[in-house]
């Protein structure tokens, strides 16, 4: 780089009215008090799109609605719902329809919301995608933990039968499907679609072997399954009802429609925020007032993690690139479930290494042996690094066991594993190793952080904070 | 083909002949691989070998330990893929030797150590251990792990036979996937996850599967031990030869290992005909009873009312004694010899001639009361492969899984994989109950008309119009006669007369002494007649060839009153029995393992059973003393040495004429004999049952895999296996007389009473009630007739 070229200013977001905007799609009742019962989704337009549906549309036109929307499924892998549900074998039945509500990644609390706050129109989308792929039950997994959620799907369900929009002959049509309401016992693997199925199925929730890539081929109880997001599927009564163009026409081409972001870490606002997909971007979406309203003290961003804590960390570099699929995975990471966690220059970048490390070493079904011993080895190391114990070829040694559980440490990531999840551990050492390899051989050398950033307390390494001033 | 015509000009390019290969390429050599192969398989058929932990053959595949990653050229450039889960395609290349690929594989190996414990020098695997094995070819040479293992309590006991050390589990899934998979005991699995992941049994439910020795055998590390192994030696002080299990009929190809000329394991071998590699832990742990210091090692003669033992030629002179006195008494039919059928082939060849030929009596039985008419030998025979391929199998016989328990693996499987629907008729449902297409239960004696009625439905009709039909036929009451069995399978056979019959007979080598002679001859009678004979007298002299009709008679008083009636027994044994010890002359027989030979399954396979050690003692194989003992009665039989015998063997009778040593080596799964011409098969016969009257119950009885029986009781590892001599019955009808599960209930039989622990159980018929024959303990061979054609008791709250 020459001296010559001058930075470009950042643009400023700072005040109000600068960034594009859409309509909200399914965040709006999330500040309607009563928005989560019956009465209130339906005084608000609730269940008027499976009206239309089932009343006006074959399940084909459903179907086409969602495909011109190109809306991606919002679960992680981002691939269009539309073209999936054509990957269903025609003429196999019965199918099933499986909602993955098992949200556990670190930073992602988006599916939460949307359980919680508007469980309805959760199950108008169900219904009306049940309808639309012919399938026979609908299964709704929803996390262990997530009790509130639980709580009021369970009501809203009942409700739902009631008033026979789920169950028998809904709505006086010809189309009937149950839903039931499972959930889990707090693995966050069980989020990957094929340990869900195992999980349905109640065998221990380990991922299958692919191929089949898709369950749409063979799934639930080896029959063709369609598995979606929550998220995914509370979008469908909007298409259903303002038709797919419509959707497609909000947000850019490559990043169809509004997405909900959730944004936590070091910014004054965190929270869920639903916003034009495809164009918004990473400064956007931090330092608008309408949105998380500026980094913590005015202090600058130091990394973040764009989609959700199996993505390679992004910097200051990365904060004027659109929130749009093809861009986020050219730059070499990826929007994944949507969960943004932003960490400022006070960050300690091993301790922050070693938490998000540390999650997916324990959420490891156990299954591969890459995955299983890997994560945990990677675990260990960055725990003695930040005790105090590391040894200078401890670096190295992160990034080789990084490259036996992902060859080539690249993106997307090669594997050596059965599903993602030993990959992700990977993520954040890469990440953190490659951009400051330098905190890491402080702490080597000198036993401890760099100057200047917090180190949050971690068992059996610190009684607590440390400040190093 | 020579008269065929054809019209083609002679010169015509022969059709290329349809090539039912794939042609890859491993490592650049062009291979021929099967259809269906997984890559793993067929890099091994090409020469090289992909290292592997989870991947087993005779299980399903499930890519865990991701050890076998090779690269696979495809659409998109090279891929890493696990050969064990990849299937073989046309044109594919693979690649095992990139450095991507070794990297890859020792990165796993790397991992796998990391935590392991690393305690070789004190673990039973070391020396024998995959994981050492492909550490050492395929693994980093170094461990750069410094961090603390993994910890826990070492080992914790997983049932009465298997110790489970989870620090040295690689969590390889192959144990779990056995029980669930190939054992359908799904009583092992993983809990907990991540690094903490581990194998565990459910709390207070043990891992009491009766094949649980095939998860040590296939345990690639030495985190599953058996006790009955456990620190007795190191892989590489062993010796080993190849033999089969004779526990039962179903004859696993087993090696025989030892060491210092002591028994110290059995392993499966993989003979696919039959079993797989599989055994029972019956016969992987009895070699106990070879080992134990109660063996018989010198003859014994009784002498003033006490046996002491005494020297071969003295033992077989008053044998020969015993023989001519009985002769000369009432001629040769005054003699009986009942046996035969826990030897080798050549045991029971040696010993027939010696009882047809030389003592001259029709009276042999290789059958205690508790088989089938011997003409089930001649019906047309089905191989274990044929039952397991046959759409449908029948189930006319004993529990399977009690009985013949790797037999039951291979139907079981069958089953499993939908090859094949299993119609069972049973008085007791039992192992294969729940894999059955249907189930049918009967009282027993009316098997004929549940079979009738059965081939009456249209749908039980079509399956068996449809396909090949194997019945697998055999005792399951010891409670009743044989006759309204024999019948039913008559009515079967009559109604599918392409069926074939695969015979369900238990003891290991039933079908060979049958079949080489040791049956009645004309006029002969069965060991039932014989034993009434001996009661009453007219027979004077019982030989007794390694039977003890004191424990496997059914019925316990004629086998007392032919025991107390016999003036002069001779037994041939390895372990002293309730009826040794009431022989007057005890000749000490060479066990399993301590004499070579030859023996025959349940499907006629002649496989070589091989030694091991040397015999206890002066202790020698029965075929020998047959000799022997036919030298002190004067004639010469010609028999020197086991190959003597064999060579006889197949001289003389038709069925092993193609049974050679040479025939042996090059087929070592075996060479099937003929089935017999010279038998009659089964005659059905009439049988008129009385009707049970609803107060009584109609008793079942039969085996369970572990009893008294002597191998067992000699095991200690086993003998407490057994269970107790409990009786059976409903719920309902345990209500009905007024008893509650262990309470003491009297039962009367029209022969005798005694007090039983009732338990209460649902798989049990209503109307009807089952004890487990020879438990340590039990008395219900008093409660049964052997002439009556069922058996019905009383059942009386005490
Ligand atoms: C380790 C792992 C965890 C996952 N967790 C979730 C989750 O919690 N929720 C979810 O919707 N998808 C999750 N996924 C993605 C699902 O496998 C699947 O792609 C998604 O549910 C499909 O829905 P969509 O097409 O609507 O996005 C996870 C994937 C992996 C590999
Ligand atoms: S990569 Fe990890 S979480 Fe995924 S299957 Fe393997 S062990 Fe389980
Ligand atoms: S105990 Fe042995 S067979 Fe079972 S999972 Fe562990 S290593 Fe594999
Ligand atoms: S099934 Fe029979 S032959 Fe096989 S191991 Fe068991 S006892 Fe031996
Ligand atoms: S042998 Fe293929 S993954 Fe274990």
């Amino acid at each position: 780089m020459s001296d010559a070229t001058v930075p470009p200013t950042p643009p400023d977001y700072t005040q109000p009215g600068r960034v594009p905007t859409g309509p909200k799609l399914i965040t709006t009742r999330f500040d309607q008090p009563d928005g989560y019962t019956y009465d209130g989704y339906v005084r608000t337009g609730g269940y008027t799109a499976l009206r239309k549906a089932l009343t006006e549309m074959t399940p084909e036109q459903v179907h086409q609605e969602v495909k011109t929307s190109e809306m991606q499924g919002r679960g992680g892998a981002g691939f269009p719902a539309g073209t999936k549900w054509g990957f269903l074998p025609p003429d196999v039945f019965p199918r099933y329809l499986v909602i993955n509500g098992d949200e556990s990644e670190p930073g992602t609390y988006k599916d939460r919301k949307l359980m919680e706050l508007d469980p309805h129109q959760l199950i108008e989308g169900v219904v009306i995608a049940a309808y639309a792929v012919r399938a026979a039950q609908a299964f709704l997994y929803v996390r262990g933990e997530m009790a509130l959620a639980q709580e009021r799907l369970a009501q809203a369900l009942n409700d739902a039968y009631a008033h026979n929009l789920i169950g028998r002959n809904i709505l006086g049509t010809d189309f009937s499907v149950d839903v039931v309401l499972t959930w889990g016992a707090g693995a966050y693997i069980v989020g990957e679609e094929t340990a869900l199925i195992e999980s349905l199925e109640g065998e221990r929730g380990m991922p299958r072997l692919k191929p089949p890539y898709f369950p749409a081929s063979k799934g639930l109880y080896l029959q063709p399954t369609i598995v979606n997001n929550v998220e995914t599927l509370s979008n469908v009564p909007w298409i259903v009802n303002q038709s797919g163009q419509a959707f497609h026409d909000l947000g850019a081409p490559t990043s169809t429609g509004m997405r909900i972001f959730a944004v936590s870490g070091h910014v004054n606002h965190p929270g869920v925020f639903e916003v034009p997909n495809g164009i918004t971007t990473f400064r956007m979406l931090f330092d608008a007032p309408e949105y998380c309203g500026g980094v913590r003290d005015g202090r600058s961003v130091k990394a973040f993690i764009p989609g959700g804590a199996s993505a390679m960390w992004f910097f200051d570099e990365h904060l004027d690139l659109p929130l749009d699929k093809p861009t986020i995975d050219k730059a070499g990471s990826m929007l994944g479930s949507g969960a943004i966690v932003v960490m400022d220059d006070t960050t300690d970048m091993v301790a922050a290494c070693w938490n998000v490390v540390n999650f997916f070493s324990r959420e490891s079904c156990g299954k591969c042996t890459p995955c299983r011993e890997g994560t945990t080895w990677l675990q260990r190391i960055l725990k003695r690094i930040l005790a105090g114990d590391g040894r200078p070829e401890d670096i190295d040694l992160l990034m080789d066991v990084s490259e036996s559980i992902s060859p080539g440490i690249a993106w997307p990531p090669r594997q050596t594993t059965i599903c993602p999840l030993g990959p992700s551990a990977v993520s954040p050492i890469a990440s953190a190793v490659r951009r400051f390899r330098h905190e890491f051989e402080h702490y080597i050398q000198h036993g401890r952080a760099v100057d200047g950033v917090v180190t949050p307390p971690i068992h059996g390494v610190h009684g607590g904070a440390r400040i190093h001033v | 083909m020579s008269d065929v015509k054809t019209d083609a000009p002679a010169d015509a390019a022969p059709e290329p002949p349809k090539k039912t290969t794939l042609s890859i390429t491993v490592d650049g050599r062009a291979h021929e691989a099967q259809p269906g192969q997984l890559v793993i398989d067929a890099c091994e058929d090409a020469g090289t070998y992909v290292p592997r932990f989870c991947y087993h053959h005779r299980m399903n595949p499930v890519g865990m330990c991701r050890q076998c990653l090779v690269e696979v050229e495809g659409p998109r450039g090279p891929m890493m893929v696990v050969s064990c889960m990849t299937p073989v395609a046309e044109g594919q290349v693979v690649r095992t030797e990139t450095p991507g690929v070794k990297r890859a594989q020792e990165g796993v190996l790397e991992m796998l150590l990391a935590n392991h414990p690393l305690d070789c020098p004190v673990c039973d695997k070391g020396g024998e251990c995959p994981l050492q094995d492909q550490a050492f070819s395929h693994g980093p040479g170094e461990s750069r792990y410094v961090e603390e293992k993994r910890h826990y309590e070492k080992p914790i006991p997983i049932s009465d036979l298997v110790l489970l050390d989870r620090e040295r589990c690689i969590l390889c899934d192959r144990c779990t996937r056995f029980a669930d998979e190939v054992a359908g005991d799904k009583l092992i699995h993983f809990i907990s996850r991540g690094n903490a992941t581990q194998v565990n049994t459910f709390p207070d439910e043990p891992f009491a599967s009766y094949f649980s020795g095939n998860t040590v055998q296939i345990c690639p590390v030495g985190a599953l031990t058996a006790t009955p192994y456990r620190f007795k030696a190191r892989p590489w002080d062993l010796t080993q030869v190849e033999s089969t299990c004779t526990t039962c009929a179903v004859g696993c190809r087993i090696v025989v290992q030892g060491s210092r000329d002591q028994l110290l394991r059995y392993q499966g071998v993989d003979s696919d005909p039959v079993n797989w590699g599989w055994l029972c832990d019956r016969g992987r742990f009895n070699f106990e009873a070879v080992n134990s210091d109660q063996r018989l090692g010198t003859p014994l003669v009784r002498e003033q009312g006490e046996l002491r033992p005494t020297g071969w030629s003295e033992a077989l002179a008053r044998a020969a004694q015993l023989i001519r006195e009985a002769v000369d008494a009432g001629g040769p039919g005054s003699v009986a010899v009942l046996g035969g059928a826990r030897g080798t082939n050549e045991d029971a060849f040696a010993w027939a001639r010696l009882a047809h030929d030389v003592i001259g009596t029709p009276h042999v039985s290789a059958q205690l009361g508790d088989g089938m008419p011997v003409g089930l030998l001649a019906l047309n025979r089905a191989t274990i492969d044929e039952a397991a391929s046959a759409s449908t199998i029948v189930l006319l016989g004993p529990d399977l899984k009690e009985e013949l328990p790797v037999l039951y693996l291979r139907l079981r499987d069958a089953a499993e994989k939908r090859r094949s629907r299993i119609l069972e008729f049973t008085p007791k449902p039992g192992g294969m109950t729940r894999y059955a297409w249907k189930s049918i239960g009967y009282e027993p004696g009316t098997q004929v008309g549940a079979v009738h009625a059965a081939l009456a439905n249209d749908e039980i009709a079509q399956q068996l119009g449809a396909g090949n039909v194997v019945i697998v036929a055999g005792r399951a009451n010891l409670a009743e006669t044989s006759a309204a069995q024999v019948a039913a399978l008559g009515e079967l056979l009559a109604a599918v007369p392409g069926a074939k019959v695969l015979p369900a007979l238990r003891r290991g080598n039933v079908v060979g002494a049958v079949q080489l002679g040791m049956r009645p001859g004309k006029d002969g009678m069965d060991s039932r007649a014989a034993l009434a004979a001996a009661a009453d007298g007219t027979v004077e002299c019982l030989i007794l060839v390694g039977s003890d009709p004191l424990s496997d008679v059914p019925d316990a008083d004629l086998a007392r009153r032919a025991m107390a009636g016999a003036r002069r027994i001779i037994a041939v044994d390895a372990l002293p029995s309730p009826s040794t010890a009431l022989a007057d002359v005890v000749l000490a027989a060479a066990a399993f393992a301590e004499k070579s030979g030859t023996t025959t399954n349940l499907e006629g396979r002649v496989t070589t059973v091989g030694q091991k050690v040397t015999a206890r003692h002066t202790a020698r194989p029965d075929w020998m003393i047959a000799a022997q003992l036919a030298a002190a009665l004067g004639t010469d039989l010609g028999l020197e040495s086991e190959a003597d015998v064999l060579a006889a063997m197949a001289e003389l009778n038709d069925s092993y004429a193609e049974i050679s040593a040479a025939a042996l080596a090059a087929a070592p799964d075996g060479v099937l004999a003929h089935v017999p011409t010279t038998l009659d098969p089964i005659n059905p016969p009439t049988v008129a049952v009385p009707d049970r009257n609803s107060y009584d119950f109609r008793l079942v009885v039969s085996r369970k895999l572990y009893d008294a029986a002597v191998g067992t009781a000699h095991s200690p590892s086993l003998a407490h296996l057994a269970g107790g001599a409990t009786i059976h019955i409903h719920p309902a009808d345990l209500d009905r007389v007024g008893a509650a599960d262990g309470d003491s209930v009297k039962v009367t039989s029209k022969r005798a009473s005694g007090v039983f622990q009732a338990t209460s159980d649902t798989t049990v018929l209503r109307g009807t009630a089952w004890v487990p024959f020879n438990q340590p303990g039990g008395t219900v061979g008093e409660l049964i007739d052997a002439t009556a054609p069922v058996t019905d008791i009383r059942i009386e709250n005490l």
